[in-house]
């Protein structure tokens, strides 16, 4: 029982992750009908500046959770205004090549620097325990992990559904043209929402430093992984992409435990699945498919 | 989707398509002389998997980033048939493109349902799945050691010389590309093309849209098992890299870059990728990636039409100058790909 509910919470830890990087594609695709496939080296970009700033100027990792975020919006927001926006007004297919050579430059890149092997990143001292959750002890840092994940997506869930700004962003997505004409400027808002995704994608990165292996190539499967969990929970739903992520961590976990064989093909197994059923995803909306 | 870049530029006149030909059959012929063999193999293997791949991008408007999938299951299949039966390489390549082709009907199936983008997501999807699927299976596939000593058999010829086995290989690959060039110019490929450009026409009209859909997939899917196996009887050996997505994007790359629909255009776009890197892992440089990401991202921003696109529009300009007679709509080359009447929410 107690082994049982412990794969549960690794399977949520995971699908943390999972939640985040789709929470920040979601988003992104919704404002800007990009899907950026340099979202898992963006990724990689914020855990390899978590253990940049450790080792070259000694900053924790907690200076690592504010620092990293911030730098990769700018970077996001750099990226936008010099890249995608070229290609925004064109078939999204370009955007996703774009990005896709952005993704080699970038993990190519580090890989040169850094080489393939993995950086070794410590838990934070705070964290470095475990906590006793009833039945079982776990370890601290995962049960942060999973806090600030379930905190964040939901903090994204209110700021969409209860605030001005998140008006204007949900009703850009689902109605760009209709939203432009009642007199909101939709232009304004796109920058600062890729932005913010791909802080997201950092946040994600700097979190998964001390219990992931640094290394370039930590966001190439991961970023894929991410895409069949968005097409499950429906492309143009951020509420689906969120819940797909934490469900398919879960899953994955479970069929770790009594299906191994199954543990790495699963969620695609999940996601054949879904398509025959729901060809839009579980809460895709119809027209965001073609 | 990226059904404009075609559609403005007339065919070549016939003596000049003859003579593109003659041209062409001359440089694949001459190719092991000019460059290193195995290189020239490489590229027409490459040049016909990307030609496969070009069938459903630019003839019928579907972005696949899965095609590893079928280039490396036939790799497999190609190189166990070789290693355990003992056939002639030929059968033992042909059997790798009958496995990637009935793969591709369960995946085709699933993924025709999808248009766009989300069609893309979705075949990279599945080819990942593949992927694990080959890594898992370590009896039959090797896991990461891959699949080694593979033979080249065919009637006890000695092919071990790399630059006589591509003079055994290359008719393989004439057969795909000649494949290829008649489905693209036969009613069912200008079916494709209607889809590609209008599908709810298409619909309309009375074609069953997925199910051409489909057979293009599959068509493309089996083309690319062709290359892909003759890729592991010409390297000897078939590792996880040919099922991984970085081989899909190489793959779209040489494509985009040789000019989306057009057929030579990818073959074009396939040499320059392969001597691209093999010039630059010779030469030592590590990270391939860094440069060939680089060169991608320039060419989807700034020269969409891709080399043959540009030739033809170039072509094009040249016969409106000589022949001003229908004085004032003088043909046009698009310069741009018109923006997308898309769908898609923004």
């Amino acid at each position: 029982m107690s082994n049982f509910l412990q794969q549960c919470f690794n399977g949520l830890v995971s699908g943390s992750f999972y939640a985040l990087l789709a929470l920040g594609l979601a988003v992104i695709f919704g404002m800007l009908g990009v899907v950026n496939f340099a979202h898992g080296a963006l990724y990689m970009l914020g855990a390899f500046g978590a253990y940049v700033l450790l080792v070259e100027a000694g900053v924790p990792f907690w200076g690592a959770l504010v620092v990293v975020p911030a730098a990769l919006f700018v970077v996001g927001v750099v990226l936008e205004r010099t890249l995608i926006r070229r290609l925004t007004p064109l078939d999204p297919v370009y955007n996703f090549l774009l990005t896709f050579g952005l993704t080699l430059v970038l993990q190519d890149a580090v890989k040169r620097e850094y080489g393939v092997q993995s950086q070794p990143y410590p838990r934070p001292a705070e964290l470095s325990g475990s906590v006793s959750l009833g039945l079982f002890d776990y370890p601290a840092y995962q049960v942060f992990v999973l806090a600030v994940s379930v905190l964040l997506c939901a903090a994204v869930w209110v700021v969409l559904n209860r605030t001005r700004v998140g008006m204007v962003v949900r009703a850009a997505t689902e109605r760009p043209e209709l939203t432009r004409a009642l007199g909101v400027n939709v232009g304004r808002w796109v920058t600062p929402v890729f932005g913010f995704g791909v802080a997201l994608a950092g946040l994600a990165g700097v979190l998964a430093a001390p219990m992931r292996a640094v290394n370039p190539l930590m966001g190439a499967d991961l970023i894929i992984a991410v895409f069949a969990v968005v097409v499950i929970g429906g492309l143009g739903s951020v509420f689906g992409s969120v819940l797909a992520g934490f469900a398919i961590g879960l899953l994955q976990a479970l069929g770790n435990l009594y299906v191994p064989a199954l543990s790495q093909t699963l969620i695609f197994i999940i996601m054949a699945g879904v398509l025959l059923w729901r060809p839009a995803g579980l809460f895709g909306r119809e027209e965001a498919r073609t | 989707m990226i059904r404009m870049l075609l559609r403005h530029t007339e065919p070549a006149s016939r003596p000049v398509r003859s003579l593109l030909l003659a041209t062409g059959l001359l440089l694949a012929l001459a190719l092991p002389w000019l460059i290193y063999p195995p290189v020239a193999m490489d590229i027409a293997t490459w040049a016909l998997f990307a030609a496969a791949l070009d069938l459903l991008l630019g003839y019928t408007g579907l972005l696949s980033f899965g095609h590893a999938a079928f280039w490396g299951t036939a790799a497999y299949t190609a190189g166990l048939i070789a290693i355990h039966s003992g056939l002639p390489f030929p059968v033992a390549v042909l059997g790798g493109a009958a496995l990637a082709a009935a793969l591709a009907v369960p995946i085709g199936y699933l993924c025709v349902r999808n248009a766009g983008i989300y069609f893309a997501m979705v075949t990279l999807a599945f080819a990942q799945m593949i992927y694990f699927v080959a890594n898992q299976w370590r009896d039959l596939t090797g896991g990461e050691n891959g699949l080694q000593g593979i033979p080249r058999e065919l009637f006890g010829l000695d092919l071990s010389d790399p630059f006589v086995f591509y003079y055994a290989g290359l008719p393989i690959v004439l057969f795909g590309l000649f494949c290829l060039w008649r489905i693209v110019h036969s009613p069912f490929g200008h079916v494709l093309v209607a889809i590609r450009d209008n599908p709810a026409r298409a619909q309309a009209i009375g074609y069953p849209v997925e199910r051409y859909k489909l057979l293009a997939f599959v068509l493309s899917a089996a083309l690319s098992g062709l290359a892909g196996g003759l890729f592991a009887i010409s390297h000897g050996f078939a590792s996880l890299q040919e099922v991984y997505w970085t081989t899909s994007g190489k793959a779209v790359m040489m494509v985009v870059l040789g000019g989306i629909g057009t057929l030579w255009g990818s073959a074009l776009g396939a040499a320059l990728v392969v001597q691209l890197e093999d010039y630059l892992s010779t030469s030592g440089f590590d990270g391939i990636g860094l440069v060939t990401g680089t060169v991608f991202v320039l060419v989807v921003l700034l020269f969409r039409q891709g080399l043959w696109g540009a030739a033809r529009q170039v072509a094009a300009a040249v016969r409106a100058r000589r022949a001003p007679r229908p004085p004032t709509p003088a043909p046009r080359a698009p310069a741009e790909p018109m923006p997308a009447p898309s769908t898609l929410p923004r």
